[in-house]
């Protein structure tokens, strides 16, 4: 299937609106029939893409590799390559935790520790209620802070376990 | 429409000659800043100000650097030009802060910093109290990143404005040559040189590339630079331009950073606005545009080859150098790399010639050198000195010092590629060559200081466990002999380790050093064997002993309970796997086999009843 029209009415079978936006920024962008030239707007369409969907299926992967010219084997490849991307629905909540060295140093692993404990769920994955996702990231910058865990995108800076309940509480 | 020398002097002079408020106030709005509460603190100055009418403005700058003080504003007299810098500020404080502002006293009861720094740019020099030397970060925390009328009020655009219409490229080419500067993304290579290289290509099209990954964890200069002062960056990227004969530029920014996103974007748009990038720029025949591309989270795409692949949509795997991406680089176009930092210096040589900038820094590496210092460190923040300032001055002037006042044991620098330098290295004078002669490297800012709780054995396998998460996989050196070196140091964690293992890892390491294909690889094993080389009876305790002094490798830990025991049942109580057992006012005991060495016990024990073995 590699006719954009098709396969953007496969992705608006998950969401008319999202299916609409995504469209729009694709078509914002200078494309021209060079291959080549496209592939340096495949991250960023992808950055976008993750932005709406929340995570990339196959059906958006299929559509931005029509709209981009290119295979859908190119597009999974850079999809596995760069950890920021993930084909898997995440929670509505994202709680990473940062294992940087300023955090590993103030005692980020204790922390992944709890967080597991206390959400039933190991790193990388996401509950079953699909609320809570647990992920680790290396340095948001804000090593000052350390260990700082973000939920979406609030930071909490020098967190202890102690403040595991309170960080959870404040998802609602 | 700024569209030429002389309107740029008369516009910056207009800007000068606008009348002040009497005071001015300053508030450190970065994402550390942010993070630490700075948005409330400056909606109340605001509306303070405000509501007493006062003479006030207040001015959302980026990071001031004093991070172990946010949320920090500055107050400054604009006619005395004297400051106040107020750490730790609490919504509480504002009005007493609004109240005393214009008298020009301290008020009551805040946090107040003394200044560290000095500005050679403004013939300022070094004192006891003021070490740190500001040229990259002369105007983070001192102007409105998103201002441009700001930055040009600071000198800016006066260095595009001189090499356009004073100098031809070949004299930028030699000024950048001649002071010496050298990239600050870690590897030190001569900038100037490598302008020239790609200056010397005959191309239709080159770019200049800025490499703003910044994938060091526990690095925040390069994103403190693009959150206080963009321009900086764009100014000296069209200055490359300028001189190796390219009109397009290409930001690559990790994605983890949106707010320096947000402030290059406004920028690059109000430089455009101005004619200050562009066509035909500030009216000549030179044009420059830059466009930002953005990282997804892969560490080794800070490498430059990697990067360029990354920008060009694919998949951030290294390829072999030579060719270099001077020669060949993006879209196989002659591509100028360099780091955020590097770039952040290009103005103000430009501005003050070669020989003011030689004259800071030491002969082989000029300059000075912006650190991201955290840790186990009493004062965390950014810090910028001159080359040939001592690791002792950083972590103990500047730093204040390790955090209760417990023992220092090592400090990393260069990230995972770097190594840690012991107590007795700490008078060493900083610079790329010393750095490199202790079996570490300057890397591209991070410092990391560690105490007696920090197990370097534990440390090394930190960095170990990083690399195998980033290594992209494409040598077998890199993908495999990593992970085996990663196995053994977890066998010494264990306590599974024999002095075999250590003989391994020295082995092993020396060979993927020699035979990766990236700089990644080739740099990995440098913790192992740095590690090893300062701290080798940390790993022989392990290994003989089967104890870890620092008591992080758990499975060497064991937690009893000691005869001050009162029977308060508190850690019973608190004991996640609830295996501590005894009846009240009677000593409690653990029982082993279950016990997970969380630590929670000691922690809450208020008996001191609790040991770690
Ligand atoms: C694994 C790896 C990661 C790197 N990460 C960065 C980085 O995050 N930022 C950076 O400026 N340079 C990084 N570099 C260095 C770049 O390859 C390149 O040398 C540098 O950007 C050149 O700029 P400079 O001469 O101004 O330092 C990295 C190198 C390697 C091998
Ligand atoms: S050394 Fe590692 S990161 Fe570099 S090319 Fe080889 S596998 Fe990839
Ligand atoms: S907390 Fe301390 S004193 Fe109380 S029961 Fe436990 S070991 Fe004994
Ligand atoms: S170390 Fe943790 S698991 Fe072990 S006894 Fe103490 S509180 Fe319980
Ligand atoms: S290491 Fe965690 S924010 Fe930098
Ligand atoms: S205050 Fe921003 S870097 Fe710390």
């Amino acid at each position: 299937m590699s006719c954009p029209i098709k396969s953007k009415a496969e992705l608006a079978k998950l969401s008319p609106e999202k299916a609409e936006e995504l469209d729009a920024y694709l078509t914002s962008l200078p494309l021209t029939e060079d291959r080549e030239r496209n592939r340096g707007f495949l991250i960023q369409s992808l950055h976008k893409a993750q932005e709406i969907f929340t995570y990339l299926p196959s059906v958006v992967q299929i559509h931005v590799a029509n709209r981009l010219g290119l295979h859908l084997a190119e597009v999974y490849g850079v999809i596995s390559f760069y950890s920021y991307f993930t084909d898997k629905p995440v929670g509505r909540y994202k709680i990473n935790i940062c294992t940087g060295t300023a955090c590993f140093v103030k005692g980020a692993d204790k922390l992944v520790e709890e967080f597991q404990r206390y959400l039933g769920i190991k790193l990388g994955e996401t509950g079953t209620d699909g609320k809570f996702s647990l992920t680790g990231l290396r340095c948001v910058g804000a090593c000052s802070m350390a260990p700082v865990v973000m939920v979406n995108d609030r930071v909490y800076g020098n967190v202890t376990t102690k403040m595991v309940p309170e960080i959870i509480s404040d998802c609602k | 429409m700024i569209d030429s020398p002389a309107k740029l002097k008369s516009y910056t002079e207009n800007l000068s000659k606008n009348s002040k408020p009497a005071t001015t106030i300053l508030v450190s709005l970065g994402t550390c800043g942010i993070a630490a509460g700075t948005r409330p603190i400056n909606d109340l100055l605001k509306s303070e100000a405000a509501s007493r009418k006062a003479d006030i403005e207040i001015v959302e700058v980026g990071c001031m650097g004093l991070c172990h003080s946010e949320p920090s504003i500055e107050v400054v007299n604009n006619a005395t030009g004297k400051s106040i810098i107020y750490g730790k500020v609490k919504v509480e404080q504002v009005p007493a802060i609004i109240e005393t502002a214009s008298k020009g006293i301290e008020a009551a009861s805040c946090t107040v910093i003394n200044r560290s720094w000095f500005y050679p740019e403004e013939n300022e020099t070094a004192t006891s109290e003021k070490i740190q030397a500001r040229i990259v970060l002369k105007n983070t925390g001192k102007i409105n990143p998103e201002i441009l009328d700001h930055y040009i009020a600071n000198k800016g655009y006066q260095a595009l404005s001189k090499v356009l219409f004073d100098m031809t490229p070949q004299q930028v080419l030699d000024t950048v040559i001649d002071s010496g500067l050298r990239g600050r993304g870690g590897g030190g290579f001569p900038t100037g040189k490598k302008w020239a290289f790609a200056a010397a290509q005959k191309a239709d099209q080159k770019y200049v590339l800025c490499n703003a990954d910044e994938g060091d964890p526990g690095a925040f200069m390069d994103r403190a630079v693009l959150e206080g002062d963009p321009h900086s960056v764009l100014e000296a990227m069209a200055i490359t331009g300028y001189a190796i004969g390219s009109d397009t530029g290409v930001i690559y920014i990790r994605a983890e950073y949106p707010l320096a996103v947000k402030r290059l974007e406004i920028a690059i748009d109000q430089a455009k606005k101005q004619g200050l990038l562009g066509k035909n720029i500030l009216g000549s025949k030179f044009s420059f545009d830059i466009m930002i591309k953005y990282g997804a989270g892969a560490f080794v795409c800070g490498e430059e080859t990697a990067l360029i692949h990354s920008v060009e949509g694919k998949r951030g795997e290294p390829t072999v150098k030579p060719p270099f991406p001077a020669i060949e680089g993006l879209w196989k176009k002659p591509t100028v790399v360099n780091n955020v930092e590097t770039f952040a210096n290009v103005c103000a040589i430009i501005r003050n010639g070669a020989a003011w900038f030689k004259k800071i820094g030491t002969a082989g590496s000029p300059g000075t050198k912006v650190f991201a210092l955290a840790g186990k460190v009493k004062k965390v923040g950014l810090v910028e000195v001159p080359m040939g300032t001592t690791l002792r001055q950083i972590i103990f002037n500047v730093g204040g010092g390790i955090m209760n006042d417990r023992k220092f044991k090592a400090v990393q620098t260069g990230g995972p590629s770097g190594g840690c330098i012991k107590f007795d290295q700490l008078d060493t004078e900083i610079d790329y060559e010393s750095l490199k002669r202790l079996g570490s490297m300057m890397g591209s800012g991070g410092m990391i200081v560690m105490d007696e709780d920090d197990c370097m054995v534990n440390v090394a396998k930190f960095f170990l466990e990083f690399t195998l998460d980033e290594s992209c996989g494409k040598c077998t050196p890199c993908r495999i002999g990593n992970k085996r070196l990663y196995e053994m140091l977890h066998k010494i964690c264990d306590g599974r380790g024999t002095r075999e293992t250590i003989q391994n890892l020295k082995d092993l390491s020396n060979s993927i050093k020699d035979t990766a294909l990236c700089g990644l690889g080739q740099t990995s094993p440098n913790p192992v064997l740095s590690t090893l080389a300062q701290f080798e009876h940390e790993y022989l305790a392990h290994i003989d002993e089967k104890r870890c002094e620092a008591g992080v490798c758990k499975k060497l830990l064991k937690y009893e309970i000691n005869n001050s025991c009162v029977g308060c049942t508190l850690c019973a109580r608190n004991c996640p796997a609830n295996c501590i057992a005894g009846s009240v006012k009677q000593k409690h005991s653990i029982d082993q086999s279950r016990c997970i060495k969380c630590g929670v016990c000691m922690d809450v024990c208020k008996f001191h009843a609790v040991d770690r073995k």
